[in-house]
């Protein structure tokens, strides 16, 4: 998408990740991606390869890999869990992630494994303000 | 203010160009240069089946005049000057004593005793530095830094010479050839080159003519590409990027350049060449596809030996492709490699080059 973009119903990590977190279930699960400014620094996404479901995630640390035309960017996680689902789509069309990253381009979705996690993340306000400075 | 600020970087005559279609620009070799418009996939799209337009302006030229230029051009380049007619161009390298590579470069045969050499932009002053070291003492050639004389633009693609011949007073040179035309009303010198496995043309003119040129050719549908896709574009096509697939610790031979060595016109680095000719380069680079997921990048080691020198994935292929330095005797069309790409170990194939031709 061309516009630059930050719903407020997602949480953001500074490294520029997204969580939806979806609370009615137990645990709960969030859905996991790229902020449109990451996909906006990155370029045209043309291979991303994600982990396997069952693989590990540790808040902060990185679990996969987007490549552009010109670079390859770590993904970080912004929560710990378990990943329970991968967007098989990316595979054919990783531009997904560019043309719609909040949704269409999705990367995993996990069971947190420590829900209290997200009171270090940030909502969409504090995450635009640290694009800013 | 901090005083470790980093210098300005230099800008084109088509800067103002490049902000107002939305490029992204970055640091090139010490240039604000376009890496990509729209998309760098459309772009190397379009030069393959249309057409599209490069600022290269960022690339030197160097201009070697007098009676002693053929002697001194002979002694600096790997290939044999003395066989480009006025109006030829040739591709050659210029290599140190020991055969490592310091650039590699295009010269035109512009008249007579006068010649121009285009220098990768990271490479112009240390090149112009070469060429005036070895030409001091001698009365009769004179060396002159022609980089702010010149603006430089390729337009690249099938569409290409129909689109640049529409604006130009006369016939376009013929490929591998240069020379003047009236284009769009200024004065340009028109090469027959590329750098993109494309027909098409480089037109080099003076700076304040080049956003005008620009603006028409773009008016008449050539593409604005960036470095992004010149970058996919000359890969698929096997060609040599400096830095990265040539370096001054290796030679021409082992580099597949040892078709623009004539080693009898006895060159700087002629004697080493020599060497590695006759004994056979321990490695050779070789261009290889990956064989199901990944895209290889340059230093990603080769199992057993070897290294990625360029990496990308291929726009056309659709396939992770690349050259990398090989073991000589693992060099073969059909060997199969394995390239570590960060961790993952993926099976790849040795192809023919180039990667991508032209269908009949």
């Amino acid at each position: 998408m061309a516009e630059a973009s930050y719903p407020s119903d997602l949480l953001f990590h500074p490294e520029h990740d997204w969580a939806r977190i979806d609370d009615s279930g137990e645990p709960e699960t969030a859905t996991l991606g790229i902020t449109w400014y990451a996909q906006d620094a990155l370029g045209e996404v043309v291979f991303f390869e994600p982990p396997a479901p069952g693989t590990m995630l540790t808040k902060d640390a990185p679990y996969a890999e987007v490549e552009s035309v010109k670079a390859v960017s770590d993904v970080i996680a912004p929560l710990s869990g378990e990943i329970v689902e991968v967007n098989e789509a990316l595979a054919e069309n990783p531009a997904l992630i560019n043309e719609d990253p909040y949704g269409e381009g999705w990367l995993v979705k996990v069971r947190l494994g420590d829900p209290a996690e997200k009171d270090a993340l940030l909502d969409a306000r504090s995450y635009m303000a640290t694009l800013s400075g | 203010m901090s005083s470790s600020a980093p210098p300005a970087l230099r800008r084109t005559p088509l800067f103002e160009q490049h902000r107002a279609a939305g490029a992204k620009l970055v640091d090139f070799s010490g240039w604000e240069m376009p890496v990509q418009y729209g998309g760098a996939r459309q772009e190397h799209i379009a030069v393959r089946e249309s057409c599209g337009v490069f600022d290269v302006s960022h690339m030197g030229e160097i201009e070697t005049s007098g009676p002693g230029a053929l002697e001194l051009l002979q002694r600096l380049l790997s290939n044999d000057v003395a066989k480009i007619a006025i109006g030829g161009a040739q591709y050659s390298v210029l290599c140190r004593e020991d055969g490592g590579v310091l650039d590699d470069l295009f010269t035109y045969r512009l008249d007579s005793d006068r010649y121009l050499t285009v220098t990768n932009a990271s490479n112009h002053d240390s090149d112009l530095e070469w060429f005036r070291a070895h030409a001091s003492g001698a009365q009769d050639v004179s060396v002159s830094d022609l980089i702010d004389d010149y603006a430089m633009l390729a337009v690249q693609g099938p569409r290409a010479r129909e689109l640049v011949q529409a604006i130009s007073d006369s016939p376009l040179p013929a490929r591998m050839t240069a020379g003047t035309r009236r284009v769009h009303g200024a004065e340009t010198l028109v090469c027959g080159t590329g750098y993109t496995g494309e027909d098409g043309v480089e037109l080099l003119c003076r700076p304040e003519n080049a956003p005008a040129l620009w603006d028409q050719i773009v008016r008449r549908g050539a593409v604005p590409a960036g470095l992004a896709a010149r970058d996919t574009l000359r890969l698929e096509a096997c060609f040599h990027l400096y830095g990265n697939d040539l370096t001054v610790d290796r030679g021409p031979i082992e580099g597949g350049l040892g078709w623009c060595c004539n080693e009898d016109t006895g060159f700087i680095g002629s004697e080493a060449v020599r060497a590695v000719r006759s004994a056979g380069p321990a490695e050779k680079l070789v261009a290889f596809v990956i064989d199901g997921p990944g895209i290889p990048r340059a230093h990603n080691p080769v199992r057993g030996g070897g290294e990625v020198t360029s990496g990308t994935l291929s726009p056309c292929l659709n396939a992770g492709i690349g050259l990398a330095y090989v073991p000589a005797e693992r060099s073969a069309v059909g060997e199969r490699l394995e390239i570590d790409v960060r961790g993952k170990m993926r099976p790849a194939v040795i192809k023919e080059k180039p990667l991508y031709r032209k269908g009949p």
